[in-house]
């Protein structure tokens, strides 16, 4: 059994938005997660949080009824629990500060979860997304781009790959020439090449040119990159920063590429705020969605003051320019920040994304990520706080680059292979330290830490999951599946809209209450019954018609056979009613794979590893509204469940504020 | 009159069309009495275009040197601009689409001159009518009973001719009723909710005044809706301060002293020209072509158009409410009866019926809810936003509550037999149209226009297999249930399709929903196979076994 650090009960879990919905219950503290199970044994609602997700606890002061206790979560979700006696509260707080900021990687929860697969079934799990099969696919090496083992025992760049590609005439020498000249000595290399005409996408920091210095061997690399791609005689550099931003760090003896220096590079700024702003700007925007009953005019508001969507709008226009720059103009870009691994990863992949269609399939998603985050140095650790760290390093930044997809998914539904629970999911995990993909701040400390051989990699079990990530509207004979995107981005032609999917995915009763993707991924697999039904009842049909012509002994026989298939396939059309598919039709929340198995409570406790692999069971599992959702969706459901309808998880009090 | 007097330049060449979205196109311009027609003259895309003058809001005219250019502003929201050569060609021309679209009187209107090209199977002007309505409503109560009070319109002149009332209340007492209320829209019965018996009825404000009127009758009808022992909600759309100073005009609302059965709750939903004021700003904000993500937030908080958006829903939700959770009867008025109070009445129905959900059903809610229940679609729709009038009448409330109606659509997208392209029509028809359902004020207006007799329906056209497909939402599954909506601001979005409609690129949105239809279409296609080859199968094998038998 789990050994549980603490256990209080006569616990409250508040609902933020019906103080009708109070649940009572017990609250227990677990080596890895803060657990409420709600007394009365029908429902037996669980609300599971991983202490990595758990990004602040508040104690509120304590009222006659008991001592509040707010735990904000990094995957957004808001839980309020009132505990009875002031002094259980203050231990439940004071171990959870010590759970919630671990020290040391060990205590994360990559290292004892056990999904129960072998030792081959891991590795392989950890080769399913390879680079260098990445580039291949690209195209490369080629004439112009090689594979450099210059950083092979990260001896050039400490948050650098060990294989890093380049272009052919970039010579060692000068290669670690222009990394001396960058910061963090993140020198330019590539990130996305396009196959169609030469232009590529590079990735490097920002130069330490301070006011007036240069370097013949940045300058040269630079030239290289040019020469890789002969169809243009130019190439952009672009700075994703602010002018001011990057004019101030010349002061620092940093800065930006001098035109002036550099033979034929056109300069350009983009203006992304830095993570400060963005970080202050997800608060503001989450203050937004936590306030209670707020109108129309807070909500519009807040989101405007927050600045949030016109921060998600630079990423994208950033983009759009390399894109553009890349498929139109053929013309080659290097991108760079301050440290090339926050903005720079945004922009590339963004950019990325928009270019090549492959991007856009579930698997290419898995790559990009792998390819402009993880292999170059995004600080995971760091900016998502899984160990205690710097507060002021901490900031949304790849949470950002996963909402610049959905807005895109939302202007081209068709042209995404995966759906938006596939975005929601990669999101947890980023924050939830349960696969070993997003630990630490480089591929140098992965390997020294040797996550590959002491976890598990989250890529193989979303694909492993691939179903549920399905968007039913992708076919990749598609028109807006191949070649590039083009999105609108002024608000008069396209909306930003805010995403409530994300930030207010606990609520469920603010989302829509049926899911068009659910609902004709049902009518897909169902369609794909049909077709299978079909082939056998044809095959059924040929045997009969055979058979009248055999002599009656045969056919006897042979008629025998198929009655039997008969009855096995009209078996199974009964079970493809629409009332039946209903069953696998469980809404968004509830649908996710391993929640359809709700065992006893002794084994939910003991078994919690298992469990929490999903990441929607750490919300409440609203049995209730996913109950509501089928019967809504179901043509018969009315007639089922006469006395259920959806408004069971409606706010009534909302439109009863008399 | 003759059209041909205002029309004084009725063609003109070389003229160039420029919308968003599409590649100037060069054309010939003509006027005739009610429409424009632009025909381009490239002969390998030949395309024309043609726009009701009744669908004109607004006229702007510019020149630079001999070239006009003449900016035109429909009530549909789209905007085009048309180059003209020669001054006088356009000054023509301009001057002739400002008398064409503003035409007096109705009888003028394009309704009246519209033949139609397809063939009528089903008259709209009796699809729907009350009889039908109280035969459903009979087979599940005798409480109330068809009214013919109003036949000559000589009680209440926005009623229509039968009305639905408590059986226990005779037509005497409706007279008196009908004096103590506002326009005499006196309570009739709006909608049953057979899963409970509980009703919702509608009316205007009562003439209670600053001395606190009473009417025995109107108390006793509000009462004889009451089941014994139960209690009633009031829902009146206007906020207390505002009814309260209604009663110095002579208005006012229930004493609770008066009607002790019933409680009083009062919502605030905006009227008239604050809601025209809020259509304005918020489509102004749709049309700024600055690339700022920043101030397009605060325009449309701005408008305001979402703050009414999510009051009216609200209302409408807590109205549903009352009857469905709280098991009581509701009466719902604001003051004349004729807006807030319809769009609240009719929306409750779309969240308790699943009937008003069909296509069908939903074109009897608006025929019931709002043309038959008077209200004034040519005063309010006279103007959209484009206009410079300001009149006082002028309110695009029939769109609020379209534009609700998409809400609860996008929040249950499987719920509705109809898509966002039907309310979109609706939405148009009600501007402009070929048709003669929306014109006029009520029913007593339509009756003297002789409008079923002189005019086309347009459920007779909407009704036809071919136009009908159209409008079909292919994810529909009946469902049973009551919807409840959620008005949380995170809940409620703009109504791109309609304000964004011609800013946007709808290539993309358009390919998915017809790939929605394909995927539902070949499902459809596979079970009709499927079960054709069963059926064969089993019929083959009965033979066999016949023979056998043998």
């Amino acid at each position: 059994l789990c050994h549980f650090f603490a256990q209080v009960e006569n616990v409250r879990l508040l609902d933020r938005l019906s103080s009708r919905k109070t649940a009572l219950g017990t609250l227990y503290l677990t080596a890895t997660h803060v657990i409420f199970v709600e007394n009365g044994s029908e429902t037996r609602k669980e609300t599971w949080v991983l202490h990595s997700q758990i990004s602040s606890i508040e104690k509120q002061a304590t009222t006659a009824t008991g001592c509040p206790l707010l735990i904000r979560c990094k995957n957004f979700q808001v839980i309020q629990l009132v505990i009875p006696q002031e002094r259980d509260c203050h231990d439940i707080y004071i171990s959870l500060i010590r759970l919630a900021r671990p020290v040391k990687y060990e205590e994360l929860y990559c290292f004892s979860f056990n999904p129960k697969l072998d030792k081959e079934e891991r590795e392989q799990g950890w080769k399913f997304v390879d680079l260098n099969e990445e580039y291949n696919r690209m195209g490369i090496p080629n004439n112009y781009w090689q594979i450099s083992d210059v950083n092979r025992d990260y001896g050039v760049c400490d948050s650098y790959p060990t294989e890093v590609y380049v272009p052919k005439s970039a010579t060692a020498h000068i290669i670690v020439g222009s990394s001396k000249f960058r910061s963090r000595r993140r020198f330019p290399a590539l990130s996305y090449y396009y196959k169609d005409n030469n232009a590529s996408i590079c990735r490097s920091s920002q130069p330490l040119s301070g006011f007036s210095a240069r370097c013949l061997e940045d300058e040269q690399m630079l030239q290289a990159i040019r020469k890789a791609n002969p169809g243009s005689d130019f190439i952009y550099v672009v700075d994703t920063r602010p002018k001011l931003n990057a004019m101030a760090n010349r002061a620092a003896g940093k800065g930006y590429e001098n035109e002036d220096n550099y033979s034929n590079i056109k300069f350009q700024f983009i203006g992304i705020e830095n993570i400060h702003v963005m970080r202050n700007s997800l608060q503001k925007m989450l203050e937004v969605c936590e306030l209670k009953s707020p109108s129309m005019s807070d909500f519009l508001w807040g989101l405007e003051n927050s600045g949030w969507l016109k921060h998600i709008k630079a990423i994208m226009d950033a983009g759009i320019f390399i894109a553009k720059a890349v498929a139109e103009e053929r013309v080659s870009v290097l991108v760079h920040c301050s440290d090339g691994w926050d903005r720079t990863a945004q922009v590339c992949s963004v950019a990325s994304l928009l270019l090549d269609p492959y991007y856009r399939t579930m698997k290419g998603f898995m790559v990009l990520i792998e390819k402009d985050w993880v292999s170059f140095g995004h600080k995971f650790n760091d900016r998502y706080g899984n160990l205690d760290g710097d507060p002021k390093e901490i900031s949304p930044v790849i949470d950002q680059f996963i909402e610049c997809v959905w807005q895109l998914m939302e202007q081209f539904p068709c042209a995404f292979e995966f759906n938006e629970r596939f975005l929601i999911h990669i999101q947890h995990h980023i924050y939830s330290c349960q696969f070993g993909n997003f630990l630490c701040n480089s591929q140098k400390e992965r390997r020294e830490l040797k996550i590959q051989e002491r976890t598990y990699s989250l890529w193989a079990q979303l694909w492993k999951n691939r179903a549920d990530y399905l968007n039913p509207l992708y076919r990749s004979d598609h028109s807006q599946t191949q070649g590039t995107l083009h999105p609108r981005m002024a608000p008069y032609n396209f909306l930003f809209k805010f995403w409530s999917g994300m930030y207010n995915r606990f609520e469920k009763g603010l989302h829509p209450r049926q899911s068009v993707t659910d609902y004709l991924m049902a009518v897909k697999e169902e369609t794909q019954q049909l077709e299978e039904e079909l082939e056998v009842l044809r095959e059924r049909l040929a045997n009969l018609q055979k058979s009248q012509f055999y002599d009656n002994k045969v056919k006897s026989k042979q008629q025998d056979q198929s009655k039997q298939l008969g009855l096995s396939t009209s078996n199974s059309c009964l079970a493809n009613t629409p009332q039946e598919y209903s069953n696998d039709l469980k809404s968004f929340p509830s649908r996710s794979p391993s929640q359809g198995d709700e065992e006893d409570s002794a084994l939910i406790l003991t078994q919690d590893n298992l469990k929490s692999s999903d990441p929607d069971l750490s919300a409440n599992s609203d049995q209730e509204s996913g109950v509501e959702d089928l019967s809504c969706r179901s043509p018969s459901g009315g007639s089922c469940l006469p006395s259920e309808d959806s408004g069971k998880d409606s706010d009534e009090a909302v439109f009863l504020a008399i | 009159m003759e059209f041909a007097e205002l029309i004084k330049t009725p063609r003109a060449d070389n003229v160039v069309l420029h919308r968003p979205f599409y590649l100037a196109v060069e054309g010939t311009l003509c006027l005739t009495g009610h429409h424009l027609i632009f025909s381009s003259r490239r002969q390998d895309n030949a395309e024309e275009l043609w726009l009701l003058h009744s669908n004109i809001d607004s006229i702007e005219k510019r020149f630079v040197g001999s070239l006009g250019t003449i900016i035109i502003k429909c009530k549909d929201l789209r905007i085009i601009q048309l180059d003209i050569p020669g001054m006088e060609e356009c000054l023509n021309i301009a001057s002739s689409i400002e008398a064409l679209s503003t035409l007096d009187s109705v009888t003028l209107m394009y309704p009246f001159f519209y033949r139609p090209m397809f063939e009528i199977i089903e008259d709209g002007w009796r699809s729907f009518l009350p009889d039908q309505e109280f035969e459903l409503l009979s087979s599940v109560t005798e409480e109330w009973r068809l009214s013919c009070i109003n036949k000559e319109f000589s009680v209440c002149p926005s009623y229509p001719p039968v009305v639905m009332v408590p059986k226990s209340i005779d037509d005497e007492a409706l007279r008196k009723v009908a004096m103590f209320r506002h326009g005499s829209r006196f309570p009739v019965l709006s909608y049953y909710h057979k899963k409970n018996g509980m009703v919702m009825m509608r009316s205007s404000q009562p003439l209670t005044g600053t001395n606190g009127r009473r009417c025995k009758e109107d108390e006793k009808l509000i009462n004889a809706t009451l089941r014994p022992g139960k209690r009633g909600y009031i829902i009146d759309t206007r906020s207390l301060n505002v009814a309260q100073q209604a009663r110095a005009k002579g208005g006012g609302f229930e004493q609770e002293a008066h009607y002790p059965q019933w409680r009083r709750i009062h919502k605030c939903i905006e009227r008239f020209n604050i809601l025209q004021e809020s259509l304005i700003k918020l489509v102004e904000a749709c049309n700024d072509q600055s690339h700022n993500m920043d101030r397009w937030l605060s325009k449309l908080e701005a408008s305001n158009w979402l703050t009414h958006i999510k009051e009216i829903l609200t209302a409408a939700c807590l109205a549903a409410q009352c009857i469905d959770r709280e098991g009581a009867s509701v009466l719902v008025h604001g003051t004349e009866g004729t807006d807030s109070t319809l769009q609240v009445t009719s929306l409750a129905q779309i969240i308790l019926d699943p009937r008003c959900r069909t296509i069908r059903g939903f074109e009897s809610l608006v025929v019931r809810e709002w043309l038959q229940a008077g209200h004034p679609f040519q005063q309010r729709c006279a103007q959209s936003a484009y206009s410079n009038s300001k009149q006082k009448w002028e309110a695009p409330v029939f769109l609020l509550f379209l534009d609700c109606v998409w809400q609860i659509l996008r929040q249950f997208p499987c719920s509705f037999e109809f898509n966002e392209q039907f309310l979109i029509m609706l939405f148009e028809h009600a501007y402009a149209s070929q048709f003669g359902t929306f014109l006029g004020n009520n029913e007593n207006e339509r009756s003297k226009l002789k409008l079923p007799q002189k005019t086309m329906s347009l459920w007779s056209w909407v009704n036809r297999s071919e136009e009908l497909s159209k409008f079909q939402n292919p994810l529909y599954e009946a469902n049973s249930l009551v919807i409840w909506p959620s008005v949380a601001p995170q809940s409620l979005q703009l109504w791109e399709g309609v304000f964004l409609r011609w800013n946007r690129p709808s290539k993309f949105l358009d390919e998915a929903h017809e790939e929605m239809i394909n995927i539902i279409k070949y499902n459809k296609e596979l079970q009709a196979k499927v079960n054709a080859l069963r059926r064969q199968l089993a019929e083959m094998e009965t033979d066999d076994r016949m023979q056998e038998n043998l």
